[in-house]
């Protein structure tokens, strides 16, 4: 920096202008955390519809009626498990190994892609036994809730085969680099949700 | 499904050629005069060859500056719209006594009153303030653009892509009646299976998703890109408000996205929320929207307090009075109108105890904005008070606010808004505090930073008689409504029945004439001022402002500043030129800036397109262009490369030529 104005106020002179060219910081990372916590704001109304219309079964099933926990558990395993490997990703990233990152992400992605799957046979299933999103109130909060999530995680597994692809292509470039960081906060989050679905929906729901 | 071979259904889903509203003179005679001045402003276009100059340096651009200009360009457009709903409003019920049924069907004066508030509040305000924040901010904080120049053109598009279904809907089909907040049950499908709510909910997800990207956008630019030394208590009033309201951007306008999309699915594929049977809550609908709307109308007189906070100072030339005071108010309005939103609908029935909170919560909020007024008298209290047009708007907007404002006190008291809720004295509250808060706002800024934009100033005559008319205006429309309120007479009503209450509506009447005066006053000092653009020119500072903004060159370049500034007080331009400072015309750095794209046009034409086939059930095409929606925003990860350089002796040569360029003839008032 230079001096460009001479002061004639004051004895101390002042600097008003930065003669180097300046970089500001990337502001990707907080604004991906503004996103998410934006997107926190959409689940937030999604819970509370579901707390207050949880018990309006309007004569339908009850939560006690149609939820399999124990096919739960299995779901609920399947996304913890894939956040604990998408951590490992990341530190293969941090070790710049390529195809370590490719392999846990790719399990990552197996891991979520199961979870979508078991979420639609549980749909499915629902459905056919005639307890769909349009049988009651409780079931239309419940499907729109759970199904806005499962959403969430198919668009995460979306965006991972295109990261992987990005990643093969262009190796760990900073904007490469920048966006699995992105991701894998989304994949986090996503399980955090996740956390309050099956404590709330679920385990709170078949107890009231 | 209309009556016709099935391949048609598939083709077109419920659309047919029914769906245009041939039976309605107003909206064909609307249509005609649309289309003859679509086609001859279309025409020039193309006779005068600018379909590429538009193109290249307007809609592909991610210039923050020139991205502030459409969003104004595109809320003046939305205003007419608007107005013109409320010229037609306001002659019906002037006509509409007894026998006399007026000339607007209550299913016809129903879509006008949902679309008035509607396009007033999502494309008329909400433009107007990401114009003012895109072109403004960015500037007083020293920096070369915002955080995310893509996201912030690809968010000008999404609004232009609900404008574009609002619009549609006038010519094909027909709009939402249920006000403009969609209120349920009406606006479920049993109540509503016509297009209208569906125009709405799509319409307003576009846009939303936009200001959403917007309001992101910004907190990062604010938080991230300050010019050095500029810190949280340095920064400008307005820049202040813009992170505020961005803030509760943030945190409101998903609540919005989930409500509508909850209501959607209730339409689309029958689920239950919020319909009478099957256990539906309609009131969780009410609550859920006005946990978003609540916040809304501080998004929008948020920046409106900030550049009024700009514009005090600089006319009164003095530093604003008491700025810590200013940010600490702001901020508790932004805290408080999160926990308010219930005084909408203290008629619910959540009894003493809830109503007693949201009552006390309701009152609080005028302490802060007592503050912000207070504040301001005393900025300009044994100040240099000069009365150029943008002070004018200043000063009305603090005597009519302020009225505004006591109204809602007395509507925040619970048992009194069991008397006033849903009346005309609440229409004449909410008018009072929007006009009188946000239009005035909108008509000072655009007089006060309109030479920063262009480099000559707007002519005075036109400007005091347009402000003039609307304050004149608006008390003898609005007035009238605060006496019919008293008197019990609810809104949205399209006839009337007791012949004593006519002569209030007609008095009424003549106030929005008098507004449409103003507005017409502000198309011709536009007018005017274009024409007499040389002698109207400016140098840099006009106003003797005291931000950054002022510093660098109107119009600004591209790169806004050859050098970041470097910032040492509060007022960092009236610290530079108290210390005597000289813009140097040498030594420039090659710029690095981000390059236009065309992907933002892409994918809000794809969303449109997307929207108009939900509408009308068109499915195959919704697939389509969903389909394509995404596939095109992949495509658009792909691309790395998207920055440029401007050379150091491009930025030489602006700079030598506008630099210290100061107009030869008289127009520099400081």
């Amino acid at each position: 920096m230079n001096t460009i104005a001479v002061d004639t106020v004051h004895s101390e002179p002042r600097t008003f202008l930065c003669r180097e060219e300046a970089h500001p910081h990337n502001g990707t990372l907080l604004g991906f955390w503004l996103y998410l916590m934006s997107d926190c704001f959409i689940f937030a109304a999604l819970f509370a519809c579901n707390a207050v219309l949880g018990t309006s079964y309007a004569g339908g099933p009850s939560a006690h009626d149609v939820f399999d926990l124990p096919g739960l558990a299995v779901n609920t395993a399947l996304l913890l498990v894939s956040s604990v490997t998408f951590g490992f990703a990341m530190l293969e990233m941090a070790r710049q190994r390529k195809r370590a990152v490719l392999g846990w992400l790719a399990v990552s992605g197996l891991l979520a892609a199961c979870f979508v799957a078991l979420e639609i046979h549980e749909f499915v299933t629902m459905i056919a036994e005639g307890a769909g999103p349009g049988r009651s109130a409780f079931l239309s909060s419940f499907f729109t809730l759970v199904g806005t999530h499962g959403l969430h995680v198919t668009v995460g597994v979306l965006w991972l085969i295109v990261l992987m692809v990005q990643l093969g292509k262009h190796g760990f470039t900073e904007a490469n680099r920048r966006r699995l960081l992105c991701l894998s906060m989304f994949w986090h989050f996503l399980d955090l949700v996740w956390v309050g679905v099956f404590s709330y929906v679920y385990l709170v729901g078949v107890l009231r | 499904m209309p009556d016709r071979p099935a391949i048609w259904n598939f083709l077109l889903g419920r659309l047919s050629l029914s769906s245009l509203p041939l039976d309605n003179m107003i909206v064909v005679w609307t249509f005609v005069a649309v289309a003859l001045g679509g086609g001859v402003v279309l025409g020039a276009i193309t006779y005068y060859r600018q379909w590429g100059y538009l193109w290249n340096e307007w809609f592909t651009s991610v210039d923050h500056k020139k991205l502030g200009v459409m969003y104004m360009v595109l809320g003046t457009v939305m205003l007419f719209r608007g107005f013109a709903d409320a010229l037609l409003m306001r002659s019906q019920q002037a006509v509409a006594f007894g026998s006399n049924m007026g000339f607007l069907p209550p299913h016809h004066y129903d879509q006008i009153f949902t679309a008035h508030g509607a396009i007033m509040i999502f494309f008329v305000a909400m433009p107007y303030i990401a114009g003012f924040m895109n072109f403004v901010m960015p500037l007083q904080i020293g920096a070369r653009d915002v955080a995310f120049p893509f996201l912030n053109n690809f968010s000008f598009w999404l609004t232009v892509s609900g404008v574009v279904l609002f619009m549609t809907s006038l010519f094909i089909g027909d709009f939402s009646h249920a006000g403009w907040l969609g209120m349920p049950p009406v606006s479920e499908l049993q109540q509503s299976p016509g297009p209208g709510v569906d125009y709405y909910i799509w319409g307003l997800q576009l846009s939303g998703l936009g200001t959403l990207l917007t309001g992101i956008n910004f907190v990062v630019t604010v938080i991230k890109m300050r010019a050095p030394g500029m810190t949280l208590m340095k920064m400008p009033m307005f820049t202040w408000t813009t992170l505020c309201t961005s803030g509760l951007i943030v945190v409101t306008f998903p609540i919005l996205t989930a409500t509508l999309f909850l209501l959607s699915l209730d339409r689309y594929i029958g689920t239950h929320f919020f319909t009478n049977g099957f256990g539906g809550n309609v009131m969780m609908y009410i609550n859920l929207i006005w946990v978003w709307g609540h916040p809304e109308v501080y998004i929008l007189i948020l920046p409106m307090f900030g550049l009024y906070s700009e514009i005090v100072p600089t006319f009164s030339g003095k530093r604003l009075f008491g700025y810590s005071s200013m940010v600490y108010a702001t901020a508790s309005i932004m805290l408080l109108s999160y926990l308010v939103w219930l005084h909408h609908f203290f008629t619910m029935g959540s009894g003493a105890d809830v109503n007693s909170f949201f009552a006390l919560t309701t009152m609080m909020i005028s302490i802060p904005t007592g503050v912000k007024i207070f504040n301001w008298l005393f900025t300009m209290y044994r100040g240099r008070v000069r009365f150029d047009v943008p002070m004018l708007w200043t000063m009305g907007f603090l005597f009519t606010f302020t009225i505004g404002g006591m109204t809602g006190v007395m509507l925040a008291v619970a048992p009194a808004d069991f008397l006033l809720h849903n009346s005309l004295f609440l229409v004449a509250h909410f008018h009072n505090v929007i006009i009188g808060g946000v239009v005035f706002g909108v008509f000072a800024g655009i007089n006060y930073w309109f030479p920063k934009a262009f480099g000559f100033r707007l002519d005075e005559f036109w400007g005091k008689l347009s402000f003039w008319f609307w304050q004149v205006g608006f008390w003898v429309a609005f007035g009238p409504l605060y006496v019919l309120g008293l008197m019990g007479v609810t809104r949205r009503l399209s006839h009337f029945t007791d012949p004593s209450l006519q002569i209030w509506f007609v008095i009424a009447a003549f106030g929005a004439l008098l507004i449409l005066l103003g507005i017409l006053s502000f198309v011709m000092q536009i007018f005017v001022s274009i024409r007499r653009r040389d002698a109207l020119a400016v140098g840099n500072d006009p106003w003797g402002g005291r931000t950054l903004e002022w510093s660098t060159s109107s119009p600004p370049p591209p790169y806004n500043f050859a050098f970041i500034p470097n910032v040492h007080e509060r007022d960092a331009w009236t610290d530079m030129k108290k210390h005597g400072y000289q813009r140097p015309l040498e030594g420039f750095n090659a710029i690095h800036m981000p390059r236009n794209t065309g992907a933002g046009v892409l994918l809000a034409g794809l969303g449109t397109i997307f929207g108009f086939a939900m509408v009308w059930y068109i499915w195959w095409l919704a697939v389509v262009s969903f389909v394509a929606l995404i596939a095109c925003a992949i495509a658009h990860t792909f691309n790395y490369d998207r920055d440029t350089h401007i050379s150091a002796q491009e930025v030489a040569q602006f700079e030598q030529h506008t630099g210290n360029w100061e107009p030869k003839a008289q127009g520099a008032t400081a």
